[in-house]
């Protein structure tokens, strides 16, 4: 063999080698640094204290909203009135999503026309989709300003009703978010664990 | 080799230049790795610097990784570190690492600088360079001593007690002196949270700092070889050592044969033996901090044992603690104290080979007796092998004057 | 390519001398009996388990340890998690405390019954071993045993009804220095309703459970470390090949 070819395989393989040692210690790499993004999740501790939260209701009055936390977040147990319900579907033109379309904000056992299991019931995330914030009751009715009841945002303004949907020309994108909860008897509820679910 | 030069130093346009134009990053490559000739005969001693690196990381990593869920409170850090082991996912092996980092990383730090004792390193014009690894020596015993305390376990707490009550045997203002480490009238929460604060940030600071010194320092007047010849005395018309090697490639790649060796033994402690019966992890340090009993046998964790055991060959508090401290500086000296005229063990006489055995020896077996409890003929061992590792660097100007040295050849030994 | 100085192979020689120094020195701790546990035999610890929670957990926690963690690792179901080992606690979430409140035991005893989540690991699963087998009679204690383990300890011997009562033998010797007591073993006062081989197996199963709560990843981490060698291994050969392949530049 020539010198030249002598050279020419050895590059070749040295090439290789280079190319072999980089995807080895790259794929080490990358698999040792699974663990460490691993620890970042929620752990043991906080899993226990995110557990599903039991909230009676058997006392609640028409009308009266109850505020819990679950895993740190605000939500609000809403127990709606006849007239509450029945004024629900005068709001649809001026909502953005009136038909729960979007469907990461609730479960698929609250995408109806009363985002609930149990219509009486509302159980939503009190934290404005804007940006955050915890929205504020307003449950008076004012026809003059054209204001069915509902929730409203004191950070930017957002409005939502008494689904928890969210209106037309306001900053939040979407409707309040619906955690997941299931009735595990009439008079107590269960939040973070979905209806229907073992 | 020209191939390979051929390949990294062509000129580069694009993004390069826009940034070497305003930063010297080709520059730095080629002074440091690219172009940083390196005698072609580095042996197995030569490994240990970059695997102090490698392990500076691993720790610097897995800290920042612990110092998320720990809690530097007298009242939580214990839990808060069993959280890590059992709750935080991955936590057990993420402290785990940290842990064995730590005694690996003394391991690494001390095969180093006997490497430097073997071939003369320290000897002129490397004095600075090795000036400066005695205080990151220095800086990584303090970084492990904080670190210790903050598990909280009973040997965190007694052994903390008994290393800060040293600093009370300076006269006078000893009492004081303690006072100031602690901020309290005791080991308290107090010093556990200044601790925590002085290991995971004023430490580290100090220890990233100096290897970059050291590094630069070191590629300042090059680095030395067994045969402890310098290389850049003979160079070829290129202006290139003809012993010399460029760091990239060569020993990139040959550093790395080494640094998965190490992984392998770093591995096998980690999780075979993550305790590495109980010299890494000290079983009583799995009960909680008792500020009312003392666990019955309580020693330092074994990388100060050889300094701890010649703490307590001395029955006096204030000459104890004075002979520890020069125990610990005295190697500052080296460069000073050997007038040997040739670097290497290589080309040495068999006094200074006679004299590095025994230090070997009495450090060794020093650290073993530090492990021991204080008996009778442990410190009368202790005493012995004292004298003796004061001896080698104290008679060290005597006997590598006289030892008689073979000559040193112009170019460097190497078998390809 | 890895040559060894003649220097390198005097520290392997110092490390050789010191091992033997440490052989011949020996270990002055009383002989003890070697527990055998093995914490890979699920069915030994499932029946630790239980007699830890029956015997035990009436005063001692295992605060850091989850019931859903021990479930997952002993293969029990959640109803049997549940039904078997949860009686001081209502979610599987939960850690195990001690059925009596802390400040009660203190009163009781003196001194708080200490948490068992690390005791393996602080004592050694032997000591852990020779303990629970190390009561005998002793009138002037208030708790009526002491223990040869432990001498003075405030804890009462729990597991009575299964061992029985037994008392320690000694022999006397007397020489120069004075007589001496040797302690000779335990003679059975009272049978009780395991025999001797049952009430080790009892205690081994108990003590395996213990060390397992102390480091409940450890068969995690062995198996892990397994897949990591070899993987290295792997990445040696390569990098080894590479630096074989660019050192054939060097002359």
């Amino acid at each position: 063999m020539h010198e030249e070819d002598v050279d020419r395989i050895d590059r070749n393989r040295r090439h290789f080698l280079t190319v072999a040692t980089a995807v080895t210690g790259v794929v080490g790499i990358g698999l040792a640094s699974i663990p460490f993004l691993s620890s970042l999740k929620p752990s043991a501790r906080a899993q226990a204290l995110g557990a599903p939260v039991e909230v009676p209701i058997g006392t609640m009055e028409p009308g009266e909203m109850l505020r819990v936390l679950w895993r740190g977040k605000l939500v609000f147990i809403l127990r709606r009135t006849e007239e509450m319900l029945r004024r629900l579907p005068e709001n649809l033109n001026r909502l953005k999503d009136p038909t729960s379309a979007i469907i990461e904000q609730q479960p698929d056992y609250a995408a109806n026309a009363t985002r609930s299991v149990n219509p009486e019931f509302l159980v939503v995330i009190g934290s404005c989709t804007h940006l955050g914030c915890a929205p504020l009751e307003d449950f008076e009715v004012r026809p003059s300003d054209n204001w069915n009841g509902g929730f409203f945002c004191p950070c930017h303004g957002s409005k939502f009703d008494l689904a928890g949907r969210v209106y037309k020309g306001v900053p939040a994108p979407s409707n309040l978010r619906i955690p997941p909860h299931r009735f595990v008897r009439d008079d107590l509820l269960l939040i973070g664990l979905h209806t229907g679910e073992a | 080799m020209s191939r390979i030069e051929a390949e990294v130093g062509k000129p580069q346009g694009g993004i390069m230049q826009w940034i070497d134009e305003r930063f010297p990053w080709t520059e730095t490559m080629k002074y440091h790795i690219t172009e940083y000739y390196a005698a072609k005969n580095f042996n197995f001693w030569y490994v240990f610097g970059v695997l102090a690196m490698l392990v500076l990381v691993i720790q610097l990593v897995t800290g920042i990784f612990l110092t998320m869920n720990y809690k530097p409170s007298a009242l939580d850090a214990f839990a808060s570190v069993e959280y890590i082991m059992r709750d935080v996912e991955w936590g057990w092996l993420i402290r785990y690492m940290h842990s064995t980092g730590a005694s690996f990383f003394f391991i690494v730090v001390y095969l180093h600088m006997f490497r430097a004792m073997l071939y003369g390193s320290y000897k002129k014009p490397r004095e600075l360079v090795w000036l400066i690894g005695m205080i990151i020596f220095f800086v990584l015993m303090a970084e492990a001593f904080a670190g210790y305390l903050l598990p909280w376990g009973q040997m965190s707490y007694w052994g903390a007690q008994v290393i800060i009550s040293l600093f009370g045997a300076i006269p006078g203002i000893g009492e004081a002196i303690v006072e100031l480490i602690r901020g309290d009238y005791s080991i308290s929460d107090i010093t556990l949270n200044r601790f925590f604060a002085l290991h995971v940030v004023v430490l580290p600071l100090a220890l990233i700092s100096l290897v970059l010194v050291h590094i630069v320092a070191l590629h300042q007047v090059g680095s030395l070889n067994p045969d402890g010849i310098e290389i850049k005395e003979q160079k070829g018309p290129d202006g290139i050592p003809l012993d010399g090697i460029a760091f990239h490639p060569y020993y990139t790649t040959k550093d790395l044969v080494a640094i998965i060796i190490f992984m392998m033994a770093f591995s096998g402690v980690m999780f075979f033996a993550p305790d590495m019966g109980g010299y890494f992890l000290e079983h009583a340090n799995y009960e909680p901090a008792n500020l009312t009993a003392t666990p019955e046998h309580i020693s330092p964790v074994w990388y100060f044992t050889p300094f701890y055991a010649i703490l307590r060959a001395v029955p006096d508090k204030l000459w104890g603690a004075t002979m520890m401290a020069v125990a610990v500086i005295l190697p500052v000296f080296l460069p000073w104290l050997d007038r040997s005229r040739v670097k290497s063990i290589r080309y040495r006489g068999w006094i200074y080979k006679f004299a590095l055995t025994c230090f070997a020896i009495s450090f060794v077996v020093l650290g073993w007796l530090g492990t021991k409890p204080p008996d009778t003929l442990y410190t009368i061992a202790a005493r012995i092998f004292s004298a003796v590792y004061f001896a080698f660097f104290l008679l060290m100007p005597y006997y590598t004057t006289i030892d008689k040295t073979k000559p040193v050849p112009d170019r460097v030994v190497y078998h390809g | 390519m890895v040559r060894f100085g003649s220097l390198a192979r005097l520290v392997v020689i110092a490390a050789c001398f010191v091992t033997t120094l440490a052989s011949a020195a020996g270990d002055g701790d009383e002989q003890m009996d070697e527990a055998f546990i093995d914490p890979d035999n699920i069915p030994s610890l499932q029946r630790g388990a239980k007699n830890f929670i029956n015997y035990c957990s009436g005063c001692h926690s295992a605060q850091y340890v989850r019931y859903n963690t021990i479930g997952k690792h002993l293969q029990l179901s959640e109803e049997q998690l549940v039904n078997n080992l949860m009686f001081n606690a209502v979610k599987t979430f939960e850690t195990m405390r001690a059925a009596m409140p802390a400040a009660d035991a203190e009163r009781w005893f003196g001194t708080p019954p200490p948490d068992m989540s690390l005791i393996a690991r602080a004592k050694g699963a032997d000591h852990i071993y020779n303990f629970l087998k190390g009561f005998y009679i002793d009138p002037d204690s208030p708790t009526g045993v002491d223990n040869r383990v432990l001498a003075g300890t405030s804890m009462p011997h729990v597991l009575w009804e299964l061992q029985g009562y037994q008392k320690a033998v000694y022999s006397e010797i007397t020489d120069e220095n004075g007589t001496t007591y040797h302690f000779d073993g335990f003679e059975e006062v009272t049978a009780g309703m395991m025999n001797a081989d049952e009430y080790d197996d009892f205690v081994r199963d108990t003590v395996n459970f213990l060390a397992y709560i102390a480091e409940p990843i450890r068969s995690d981490r062995r198996r892990l470390g397994k897949w990591v060698l070899i993987y290295l291994f792997v990445f040696l050969v390569i990098a080894w090949m590479l630096k074989n392949q660019v050192w054939k530049d060097v002359k």
